[in-house]
């Protein structure tokens, strides 16, 4: 699986998961949902940079601390518009990067020239 | 009356051996090693301004049986032009008339002293594809090696790995074959009778083998070779000498032991099966093993249990899983907290 595609489906699963994780916060349980969604996005854009970036860069330090920078700020866009949960959606959040930048680093595969 | 000392007569000895190059481009440097039939000397190529190694025969002429076997062996690696496989670059009779031989000269170490500094096993297992590849290019040339052992491969100062001493090479296929049609088969027909494996390091040496003649290396030579059985011998006689070596780089011992993982000795055990028709079917194959093993998948060698599976897939994404290991119970700590 290229690294995009790969970045693409592993930032949306582990992001909806991440989302998920929601229900066992009775406070916010209401808004599941939209939760889920947005943090599928957010897996999804995280994911998709890691993946043009294992493009770019063939190191996997490198793709770690990428995904854990983008998964980072993402979460953080995220956390000031809801005006609170720092600790709750940035922690996982930017794990959830590293853990994408990881995986399109290492289980990628390197595009291939088209041939004719 | 004074006696010359062991010393002295030992180099008398090689002083009267050294070969007469005169009317050569070859300068003779000095004596590397002595074979089963001949020398391999140092020279240097004074047209080239190069070092080679020289194989020369211990005896004069050019027609014999062992004149014939050099010659045939030179023309049996200049058929085989392999990065793995040692070049030749000349042939020819010298002015005291014996035959030689003129290759590269390969500096680096045996493999049996080489691997003495190469402690990680998959770097091992690296070095053994190689060899693999060298041989695997001469089956496909129709040609077997029939005395594969670590003292037969040299490693080159950059890792470079060389199979040498095709002395005892046979021919597989005489029709079809590059080598067989460099060779003269008529020149090279010798046989001799039955005779047993002995316990030194090289048997036995011939031309072109009858049936019933042994040679090779014990512990590394398959079975139906140590029998005499020269009529069969095929690829898996090469699997099994290849086998009897990487159990050797595994556990430095060519038989009678067992490799450290469970795979790596199944794919030992099936490339060194008593029977031919049970070991791999070609070197491809045994290598394809080998690097399944190396990328952390199953070999075909070997049936996996439940928790050997589960083992391997662990150790092949050990990082990954730690890393959703950690996420996991950062979100179980989040929640104590928020709950506290």
């Amino acid at each position: 699986m290229n690294k995009v595609l790969l970045g693409l489906l592993l930032g949306a699963l582990l992001g909806a998961i991440d989302g998920g994780s929601a229900w066992f916060t009775p406070a916010v349980r209401a808004q599941l949902a939209g939760i889920i969604f947005g943090s599928t996005i957010k897996g999804l854009i995280a994911g998709v940079a890691a993946g043009i970036f294992a493009r770019k860069v063939n190191s996997v330090p490198l793709g770690i601390l990428f995904g854990l920078a983008v998964g980072f700020v993402l979460a953080y866009i995220v956390a000031y518009m809801q005006h609170g949960y720092y600790l709750e959606i940035i922690l996982p959040g930017s794990i959830v990067g590293m853990i994408v930048g990881y995986a399109t680093q290492r289980y990628g595969a390197a595009a291939t020239p088209a041939t004719r | 009356m004074k006696f010359l000392s062991d010393s002295a007569l030992e180099r008398l000895r090689e002083g009267a051996e050294a070969p007469d190059l005169g009317g050569t481009r070859y300068r003779l440097l000095e004596r590397i090693a002595r074979g089963g039939m001949g020398v391999v000397y140092a020279a240097e190529d004074e047209n080239l301004q190069r070092r080679v190694a020289l194989k020369v025969l211990d005896v004069p002429g050019s027609d014999g049986d062992l004149a014939n076997r050099l010659i045939r062996e030179a023309r049996v690696l200049a058929a085989l032009e392999h990065p793995g496989i040692v070049p030749v670059h000349d042939v020819g009779t010298l002015a005291d008339g014996r035959v030689f031989y003129t290759m590269k000269f390969v500096e680096g170490r045996r493999l049996d002293k080489y691997i003495e500094s190469v402690i990680s096993i998959p770097d091992r297992l690296r070095l053994f594809l190689r060899i693999c590849d060298a041989v695997a290019f001469a089956h496909a040339r129709g040609v077997l090696h029939r005395d594969l052992k670590p003292a037969n491969v040299m490693v080159g100062p950059f890792g470079e790995v060389l199979v040498m001493d095709w002395g005892l090479a046979k021919i597989l296929r005489p029709a079809d074959s590059d080598a067989s049609r460099v060779a003269d088969p008529e020149a090279t027909i010798f046989e001799k009778p039955n005779q047993p494996a002995t316990s030194g390091d090289v048997t036995q040496i011939s031309a072109v083998t009858g049936h019933g003649t042994v040679m090779g290396t014990p512990g590394y030579m398959s079975p139906e070779q140590a029998r005499g059985d020269v009529e069969h011998l095929d690829a898996r006689s090469d699997i099994y000498s290849l086998g009897a070596l990487l159990r050797f780089l595994l556990t430095g011992k060519p038989e009678g032991t067992t490799a450290p993982d469970k795979s790596l000795a199944a794919i030992c055990a099936k490339s060194t099966a008593t029977s031919p028709a049970e070991r791999y079917p070609s070197v491809q194959e045994m290598a394809l093993d080998i690097s399944r093993y190396l990328d952390g998948l199953a070999v075909g060698a070997h049936r996996e249990s439940v928790f050997e599976k589960v083992g391997r897939f662990y150790r092949r994404y050990r990082f990954f899983i730690l890393l959703i290991a950690a996420y996991l119970a950062m979100r179980v700590l989040i929640l104590l907290f928020m709950h506290r």
